[in-house]
């Protein structure tokens, strides 16, 4: 279709000056920045600066705490997009089969969506404070020697348990719109053929969901991999040693905290080349969801 | 009767259903509950575990101390210039956004002019750079502009957003040709046809935008924590990390909880109150 137009050459630039000016000095000349920096050693004041090519991606890729990093990244991200995506279907699938009341559970289950990730971590640390924590209370009472703070298996638990949690609402919402749009006549046939219920989610229903699912898979991972920065950094602060250090807290904290400049630009190129390929993936996918079928 | 049945809605998975629903719920929503339950308890109730599953009789008292003056004690800053600061951000980024990428993407969408692709392109390609992976050299740009500890840079470098741009983009290409055509023979120029068809049309988009931006804005953590130095220019989620970190014997819980609170309900509100438009925006702008 040819679009109708208004004939002004000055007035479309004025409108799009706003939004490119602000990409220009926010985030093209910062990353730029990130990208010149990655190739740069520099001394620890900041004094003086030389050349050193790849030398930063090569000492990061072989520090074993940036392999750690990397590890501890997969492992959250895994489970929790695993956690959150599983409950969310559950509950999604059993919100379709209620009569009543379909409202009121959406109601309750959309309020984590409004939670800061990091107010979200806080609040699960204060349910499970190893001193005064309502829900640590019973796992000591029962001999566990339950510390998020100090073991690292429980910390890494507390944090994918704020993270799937917080998560829930969207997933949940997104199924419920994915089962939606699934034509009922499709199901009743399975029914009529005589499938039972599990049988027609696994064969008719789930497979129908996949669009929704991968779609889902890619927005989780990439809310584990960026969002959850306020989690870790409100509840265990990468620790405790390194347990949960992600690779976006690692990059901060190296760049913030500890001034390895060279190395923090070089940990945010590696990032933001991962961010493209969920992208580029995300996009991907949206063209199939289109031709649906 | 039969049919009902075949289809998964028998009244036993029904109630089966109900059940699951009640337990995802409880889950769901006891976090938040824990927390509105402990800010009525005295700090004595909150550090002697189990914590009672009903309200406390503290609540006035809590809530009367920490706005007047009690959470300023703890983190040097008063509970309302906490929020006003939240808000400023919230409605700021969400206000922000929505005006320029509904301008870029009315300049895109009704106008033609050189390198009107490129500029698409350039704003698409910001959805691959998040603050996460850019957070030293946007950090040093900030110095460099001195907008630490301002408003406009907490607020300005959020507002850039190529999700909202694509959003109106592909609404305002759903404008019939005609309307534009017929707006044009009445005289109307790109201002009143804006102002007079294009804003009308839009405000059920804008309303749901505005939903899931002011949220957005809301929670704002990495952002915030990297731009203010000074506590008075914190939001009101970095203060309770801040609270959060004095830890230790003499921290007052129920001061805490009770901003706790506070930092969760706005958005939760704005969820919950405008939920229509929250879902719909959720889950058309994210397509």
């Amino acid at each position: 279709m040819n679009r109708a137009t208004f004939p002004h050459r000055f007035l479309p630039w004025l409108l799009v000056l706003p939004q490119l000016l602000i990409s220009l000095v926010f985030f093209y000349w910062p990353a730029l920045q990130a990208m010149w920096q990655s190739t740069l050693k520099e001394d620890p004041f900041g004094l003086s600066s030389k050349f050193v090519g790849l030398e930063n991606f090569r000492k990061v890729l072989s520090d074993p705490a940036y392999l750690n990093s990397i590890k501890v990244t997969a492992f959250f991200s895994v489970v929790t997009a695993f956690l959150s995506m599983s409950i969310a279907l559950l509950l999604a699938v059993q919100a379709e089969k209620v009569l009543r009341g379909k409202a009121f559970y959406r109601t309750l289950m959309i309020w984590p969506y409004a939670v800061a990730p990091a107010i979200a971590g806080m609040l699960w640390l204060f349910m499970f404070n190893p001193s005064f924590g309502t829900l640590a209370w019973p796992l000591r009472q029962m001999g566990i020697d339950w510390d998020p703070l100090l073991n690292s298996g429980q910390a890494m638990g507390l944090v994918i348990a704020a993270a799937s949690w917080k998560q829930i609402s969207y997933n949940f919402l997104f199924f419920v719109a994915g089962l939606q749009a699934i034509p009922k006549s499709l199901i009743e046939a399975a029914a009529i053929d005589g499938a039972g219920s599990a049988r027609r989610f696994w064969t008719i229903v789930f497979p129908l969901l996949a669009p929704t699912t991968f779609f889902l898979l890619v927005v989780n991972s990439v809310y584990a991999l960026f969002d959850t920065f306020g989690i870790i950094h409100a509840v265990t602060g990468g620790g405790p040693g390194k347990a949960t250090e992600t690779l976006v807290y690692k990059v901060y904290n190296d760049g913030y905290n500890n001034f390895l400049l060279g190395s923090s630009a070089a940990q945010s190129v590696i990032l933001m080349a991962i961010v493209i390929t969920l992208t580029a993936f995300q996009f991907k996918y949206v063209e199939r969801k289109v031709h649906y079928g | 009767m039969a049919d009902l049945g075949m289809v998964g809605s028998s009244k036993r998975s029904r109630v089966v259903a109900h059940i699951f629903l009640i337990l995802g719920v409880l889950i769901v929503a006891f976090p938040i509950y824990y927390v509105v339950i402990a800010s009525t308890h005295t700090l004595q109730t909150i550090l002697r575990p189990p914590l009672p599953l009903l309200p406390g009789a503290e609540g006035p008292a809590n809530y009367g101390e920490a706005i007047s003056g009690g959470i300023g004690r703890i983190g040097g800053v008063s509970v309302g210039r906490l929020l006003a600061n939240t808000a400023i951000v919230a409605v700021g980024i969400a206000v922000g956004k929505i005006i320029i990428s509904m301008a870029s993407a009315y300049a895109m969408v009704f106008f033609r002019f050189p390198f009107r692709m490129a500029c698409f392109w350039l704003i698409f390609i910001t959805l691959m750079l998040p603050v996460e992976v850019r957070i030293m050299p946007t950090y040093k740009v900030m110095v460099q502009l001195h907008l630490i500890d301002t408003y406009a840079g907490l607020i300005l470098p959020l507002i850039a957003s190529a999700t909202a741009t694509l959003l109106f983009r592909q609404f305002f290409m759903t404008i019939p040709n005609e309307l534009l055509e017929a707006a044009r023979v009445d005289g109307a120029g790109p201002w009143r046809f804006f102002k007079d068809i294009l804003l009308p049309l839009s405000t059920t988009n804008i309303a749901a935008l505005f939903v899931i931006l002011f949220i957005y804005g809301w929670t704002q953590y990495l952002w915030p924590l990297l731009v203010t130095n000074s506590n008075s220019m914190n939001t009101i989620v970095i203060a309770l990390r801040k609270m959060i970190s004095f830890a230790d014997a003499d921290t007052p819980w129920n001061l805490v909880m009770v901003t706790a609170v506070l930092a969760i309900l706005p958005p939760v509100l704005v969820v919950v109150l405008m939920q229509r438009w929250f879902v719909k925006g959720l889950v058309e702008t994210e397509k």
